[in-house]
């Protein structure tokens, strides 16, 4: 019998594969936004995870991590979609290829 | 440990992977949905009743609408843009999974031994709203401004950047004009 923490962080570390996996092979960018929101929830769920399950009897400190990490999380999605919008006004597209004038 | 959270984990986990494998970007968009839906059924599950709130409000009522939008807004949820993208896929999405999967591999043997961990049962009493609002107004006042001070930052940021060029002259030379 596998204590419950286990499963709730495999399911943190699968999520987190898979949006690393999608941010790393996509070609558009709102689709490399959803990975790292993806991974960013996969980040709140181990937060959570080891505030209910962790040894310390602390009653809400994990908890408010995981608030603010949320409220981190939507700022940044705010700013990187605006980039998308300035990147499709100069380029046409959402692509990152059409995003590589600075490349080495 | 109820068979709900493992129905709750599976779902959110196939959607995920559907988000990053999809063809179609609006779907993508639609599967992310489920996932972070299914996510705040998890947190409730965990007794964090607050935080699944929280998670469907900002994640399923902004962020995911704010990204179908986007989506919407620069049509990259055409068929011909899908065309374009699987064909660079097929070249390079090879060893974006790999490295995922070995990034994974080395956390998932850290999960495995979090298992040995000293564990609580329950913790001694779940915080109501009550409790986190005190505790934002007490011990996490600083981070609260903090946090207040990022969002906005973030929405006058937004707004600059996604602003019209020509519109921004046209304000700047009326700023020197004065």
């Amino acid at each position: 019998m596998t204590p419950p923490i286990v499963p709730h962080l495999l399911l943190a570390v699968a999520l987190f594969t898979v949006g690393m996996a999608g941010a790393l092979s996509r070609r558009n960018a709102i689709l490399i936004l959803v990975g790292i929101e993806l991974m960013l929830n996969a980040a709140n769920l181990s937060f959570v995870t080891f505030w209910r399950f962790g040894p310390k009897p602390d009653p809400q400190t994990g908890l408010m991590f995981a608030l603010f990490s949320i409220a981190v999380a939507a700022a940044e999605a705010a700013v990187g979609l605006a980039l998308v919008i300035s990147l499709f006004r100069h380029r046409r597209t959402t692509s990152i290829d059409a995003a590589g004038t600075m490349k080495g | 440990m109820s068979p709900m959270i493992y129905f709750l984990s599976g779902v959110t986990l196939a959607s995920a992977v559907a988000a990053m494998t999809l063809r179609n970007p609006v779907h993508c968009a639609l599967a992310l949905v489920v996932t972070f839906t299914g996510l705040a059924g998890i947190y409730l599950g965990l007794g964090a009743q607050f935080l699944g709130l929280a998670q469907v409000v900002v994640y399923v009522g902004a962020v995911a609408i704010l990204l179908l939008f986007v989506l919407l807004v620069t049509r990259s949820g055409e068929a011909g843009d899908g065309d374009r993208e699987r064909d660079r896929v097929a070249e390079r999405s090879w060893w974006g999974w790999l490295i995922a999967l070995l990034v994974g591999a080395v956390l998932a043997v850290g999960a495995w031994s979090a298992g040995q961990l000293p564990q609580r049962a329950a913790p001694p009493e779940l915080p109501g709203v009550r409790d986190i609002g005190e505790a934002l107004m007490t011990d996490f006042a600083m981070p609260l401004q903090v946090v207040g001070l990022l969002l906005t930052a973030a929405m006058i940021g937004g707004a600059i950047i996604a602003l019209r060029e020509d519109r921004m002259r046209v304000a700047a030379e009326r700023e020197g004009r004065r």
